[in-house]
């Protein structure tokens, strides 16, 4: 029976965030677990419709608002809350774990906005909490930091104008769905865009996220771009541009993932990858597709969280990152190794993993909907996923070559952690119907079928051999041999060479002219507006006169020839 | 009593100053200015009940009777100014007692606290007249004695600021007597009241062009409307803090109040904002001043000329509202030029409160300071996320109005612009911020401590002020659109 219970479940996460840095050792882990929980009974004491209103300026505002699909979200959001502070819970740096809480308080508070300010205030506390994330990381991050606090306040001022917008044409601050027809919603939805890691500006993800610590990806990968998916299935469900947007980012993903040498920089090329799958689901926007958007954002936070806290186990036990310094730890990792393969076989979506039954429900939304190209794209990128995610993550690190390290396996929190999230990976997969109950929409959806399975299996066989052929190209110091690989290697090499060439240079050139561009421009900026700029110097009196003079005669003239 | 309000207004701010001026000691002065100062929100805020009540008041200074006689008249939005320049004036005295004593010779403290007094008897006389060689009057009052309060500043460039403020304030004002003359010739009248009455039954001749070029810009030098705001950086930056934080709150609001007198009630809008191209020639220039200005800031190595080039830029936003000239835009304008005094007051209230800690707000040397002293920092970052525009402070209602106003006019990229320039106001707060918290302390900040209560005190207020009133808005936007449905409506 739900009560009403009008406390913003993100309130208890922020303020136990808040209250972090002056606990005493004890009492600071047991706010780390408890809060979560304590966040998960509030958000499953909410009823459906408006809990709590409140009037500002001269609109209303509906801070908690329930509905199923602000639940579903709010509640992978408050078991990531757990998740993430179990595993960071021997994190030196205090104040990660303060700026994470507050992080995902706000998501929770986006969760359940019911109206655009609402939305646009926990939205701007995540972009700040979160950068704070990536500056706990040292002074190594800070430039990467300021790059992705720049982004992030664009898009914010990009949605604030948007939503200024939209309030003034309607009169109204609720958050509803709406269609991409006015000036004021492509702001609200490029200002969303922009969290989802959509083109053109994707590059901040895989620019800030692998420069936090080893605890700190593994929330930055949770909240963000979920919230954009999030907001996006509830604004813009079934605006068309939304499927090219994706598959553009199905495949920048991939591609970027491939070439990467960094293991979590690879994960994070994945992200967009991963996000893409669910900005394709919502443009399609039937109820199949949304359906599978929000399952396969739940989904996809806990498995894309298993893998970065395994990569962070690697870092935090041997300090490097690099899939080159990296190989052969299954020795003396083997839980890490066991839960990494996990967390890679659900992002392949592999059977009876979590990542099958909610993937293929959006693949399933563009084959009702006689989407055939965009069911062939998002198939063909399901064996790019395994490609760079699935097989290539766990075998550079934990497999290949013997890289020589012997690390221990990490403390007992961070395995504990692990665990966990495999059990729910593997949980979801078998059991999927608790989490398609908790859907926005009734599902008529059985994922275990004879064909489903199948032909991802099919897939994923093929795509996994495609690996180990490719596996010179992919890593060239590496020699496996392959007595048949000649044709597939001869013809994969000339393709990914030339791709990785022409791209390479195209990017060099382009971004060296970017750099003389902002140079130039920088420069033109500091001698007008610099201290011994024009506009900045003491003037003398007399031109300051003059210039008096001047305007006076403007007005004049202005005046006598308009009247 | 009550009915004598409008006259206590002034009159008590100005037989003080005399006060001050015969007494021998700081404190003594001081103890007198502050009596005054906080007697004018009670006045103030008595008249602003009666007006929102029962409507304007009318008072015939001296029992001269309006045309003839001086009028003063309360209305909506000169009732919301005196109540902000009397706030602003009440809250900076008790601060200024510690502050001034260390920044001024001893014996110049009594003429600071008589300087002080003429200024808000001058800034609230501008503001009640309703009559506009009166407020030329008063204009000089408040000028002439900001420009001693400048000059008593400890940095010996105080002088030279203040000099040039000197020449370029009594070019504003010449101009404005030009224009007021102009008027004069035309109606025979100066009585806005009957001024306005006059003017509706003329065709508009050239001389009344002329009358609105002359005042507009005589105005835009006096509220530093871009370019001509080059006098006010060094203004502020060397004067004495506890005068700085006053004058960047008030003086150029109330010369924005006097232009808005004019170009809506005097020649009313019709003449004005719909006959010739003063919207485009406003947001032109509001829109260099919200960016060229915020740029220049963000180079400022002194802090506190910093926050005076974020004063020039944040005027943008204000006469970018009077520029949109309609109903949420004018709201927006008028309602940032309140919570822009609240937030501007309360940093300059912080730097002095520095200067009074380490003597210098130079960006370098305040490295470290935000734990040596945490709640004015804490003050800072608070009053600058203001300034920035973030939601739950006032600075995010007056730039929301804005947006409406802009959106309302069908120019969303105006909206992008005025949210885009606050990313400017990021920078230049953000680096303040990275420097007091994330360096090292330097020597002189290892040994800092707090401000003083006195000091502190007033500082808090004016910081909870900007929070509060970006929760609660029934009072500053809701006064604000009621002056905006005055302005608009001009004298009919």
């Amino acid at each position: 029976m739900m009560t009403e219970f009008p406390i913003p479940p993100g309130i208890i996460l922020i303020v136990a965030g808040a209250l972090l840095p002056v606990l005493s050792r004890d009492v600071r882990n047991g706010v780390i677990l408890g809060a979560p929980f304590v966040t998960l009974i509030l958000i499953w004491l909410i009823g459906d419709g408006v809990m709590l209103r409140l009037s500002f300026l001269e609109y209303e505002i509906v801070p908690v608002e329930g509905d199923p699909l602000a639940r579903l979200f709010a509640t992978v959001f408050a078991i990531m809350a757990f998740g993430g502070g179990l595993f960071a819970l021997r994190q030196d740096k205090t104040l990660e774990l303060t700026a994470a809480f507050i992080y995902a308080g706000s998501a929770i508070g986006v969760a359940f906005a019911g109206d655009l300010i609402t939305l646009f205030v926990f939205w701007e506390v995540m972009a700040l909490a979160s950068t704070m994330v990536i500056w706990c990381a040292g002074p190594a991050a800070f430039g990467a930091s300021q790059r992705y606090i720049s982004i992030h306040l664009f898009g914010g001022v990009v949605l604030m104008a948007g939503i200024a917008g939209e309030i003034a044409a309607t009169g109204s601050a609720d958050f509803t769905a709406m269609s991409p027809d006015t000036p004021a919603r492509w702001m609200i939805l490029i200002g969303f865009l922009i969290n989802a890691g959509a083109p053109p500006l994707s590059a901040w993800l895989p620019d800030a996220y692998p420069s936090s610590t080893w605890s700190g990806m593994v929330f930055l990968s949770a909240f963000t771009t979920k919230t954009a998916v999030l907001v996006l299935l509830r604004g813009f469900p079934g605006a068309e541009i939304l499927i090219f947007v994706g598959l553009y980012m199905v495949f920048y993903g991939i591609i970027y993932a491939i070439l990467e040498n960094d293991m979590r920089r690879i994960l994070a090329y994945s992200i967009i990858n991963q996000v893409g799958f669910m900005v394709t689901g919502v443009g399609i926007g039937t109820a199949m597709a949304l359906n599978g958007a929000a399952a396969h954002a739940f989904t996809h936070i806990i498995y894309k969280a298993l893998l970065l806290m395994s990569a962070g186990s690697v870092l935090y036990m041997t300090g490097k990152h690099k899939c080159t310094d990296l190989g052969g730890l299954f020795r003396t990792m083997p839980l890490t190794t066991i839960c990494g393969i996990i967390g890679a076989l659900s992002i392949s979506s592999f059977p009876l993993t979590s990542g099958f039954i909610s993937k293929s429900m959006i693949s399933q939304g563009a084959a009702d909907e006689h989407l055939t190209y965009v069911w062939f794209l998002l198939m063909a990128a399901s064996a790019g996923v395994f490609l760079h995610a699935g097989i290539k993550f766990p075998w550079f690190v934990f497999f290949q070559k013997d890289s020589g390290l012997r690390p221990d396996e990490p403390p007992w929190n961070m395995k504990l952690a692990m665990v966990l999230f495999s059990v729910l990976c593997i949980g979801l997969g078998v059991m999927p119907w608790p989490l398609y109950e908790m859907l926005p929409y009734p599902v008529d959806y059985v994922p275990y079928t004879a064909s489903h399975v199948t032909s991802m299996l099919q897939l994923l066989l093929f795509s996994g051999l495609a690996f180990f052929l490719m596996l010179g190209l992919l890593k060239r110091t590496l020699t496996i041999s392959l007595d048949f690989d000649w044709f597939y290697r001869g013809f994969g090499k000339l393709l990914a060479s030339e791709f990785s060439l022409v791209s390479t240079r195209a990017w060099g050139v382009l971004t060296a002219r970017a750099g003389r561009v902002a140079q130039r421009l920088i420069a033109q900026v500091y001698r007008h507006h610099g201290p011994y700029g024009i506009l900045a110097r003491t003037w003398r009196t007399g031109s300051m006169a003059m210039w008096t003079a001047i305007l006076l005669a403007m007005y004049l003239l202005v005046y006598y020839l308009s009247h | 009593m009550i009915s004598q309000l409008p006259a206590l207004q002034i009159v008590i701010p100005l037989l003080a100053a005399v006060l001050c001026a015969v007494l021998p000691r700081g404190n003594w002065a001081w103890a007198v200015a502050l009596g005054a100062s906080w007697a004018m929100p009670v006045v103030a805020g008595l008249m602003l009940q009666e007006v929102l009540a029962n409507g304007p008041i009318s008072y015939a200074m001296g029992g001269w009777e309006p045309p003839w006689g001086i009028e003063y008249r309360v209305d909506a939005a000169s009732g919301f100014l005196l109540m902000l320049i009397s706030i602003v004036g009440a809250v900076v005295m008790p601060y200024a007692q510690a502050s001034v004593a260390a920044e001024i010779e001893e014996h110049n403290v009594p003429w600071f606290y008589t300087m002080y007094l003429l200024c808000l008897a001058g800034l609230l006389g501008i503001a009640i007249t309703g009559d506009a060689f009166n407020a030329f009057v008063f204009l000089e009052v408040s000028s002439l004695s900001t420009y001693a309060m400048i000059a008593m500043g400890k940095d010996r460039r105080a002088l030279v600021a203040a000099y040039q403020y000197l020449i370029m304030g009594t070019i504003g004002a010449t101009f404005y007597v030009a224009g007021v003359g102009l008027l004069y010739s035309i109606t025979g009248s100066l009585n806005f009241v009957d001024v306005a009455a006059r003017l509706a039954e003329m065709e508009t001749s050239r001389a009344t062009l002329a009358a609105i070029a002359f005042i507009t810009v005589g105005m835009s030098l006096k509220l530093a409307l871009f370019p001509l705001h080059v006098w006010l950086p060094n203004a502020y930056a060397y004067a004495p803090s506890a005068a700085t934080a006053f004058l960047a709150a008030t003086a150029t609001k109330v010369a924005v109040y006097l232009m808005l007198r004019f170009l809506f009630s005097v020649f009313g809008i019709g003449t004005t904002f719909d006959a010739l191209p003063i919207s485009e020639i406003f947001i032109t220039l509001s829109l260099a001043a919200m960016f060229g200005a915020s740029i220049v800031a963000i180079f400022q190595q002194n802090v506190k000329r910093m926050l005076a080039y974020s004063s020039v830029a944040q005027i943008g936003y204000i006469t970018l509202g009077i520029g949109l000239a309609n109903k949420m835009g004018m709201t927006g304008g008028i309602v940032h030029l309140f919570n822009h005094a609240l937030m501007k007051a309360a940093l300059f209230l912080v730097l002095g409160g520095v200067v009074y800690r380490i003597g210098t707000v130079k960006l370098p040397d305040l490295a470290g300071l935000g734990r040596r002293m945490p709640v004015t920092m804490g003050a800072f970052v608070i009053a600058g996320l203001s300034i920035i525009g973030t939601p739950g402070t006032a600075g995010f209602i007056s730039k929301w109005y804005l947006a409406v106003g802009a959106f309302e006019k069908g120019w969303w990229w105006l909206v992008f612009l005025l949210v885009t320039s606050s990313l400017l106001s990021v920078v230049y707060i953000g680096r303040v911020v990275e420097i007091a918290y994330f360096r090292e302390p330097s020597k002189e900040v290892a040994s800092a401590t707090e401000t003083p209560l006195s000091m502190l005190v007033p500082t808090l207020v004016l910081v909870a002020a900007t929070v509060y009133f970006g929760i609660d808005t029934t009072l500053t936007a809701g006064i604000a659109s009621q002056a905006a449905d005055v302005l608009l409506a001009g004298y009919r």
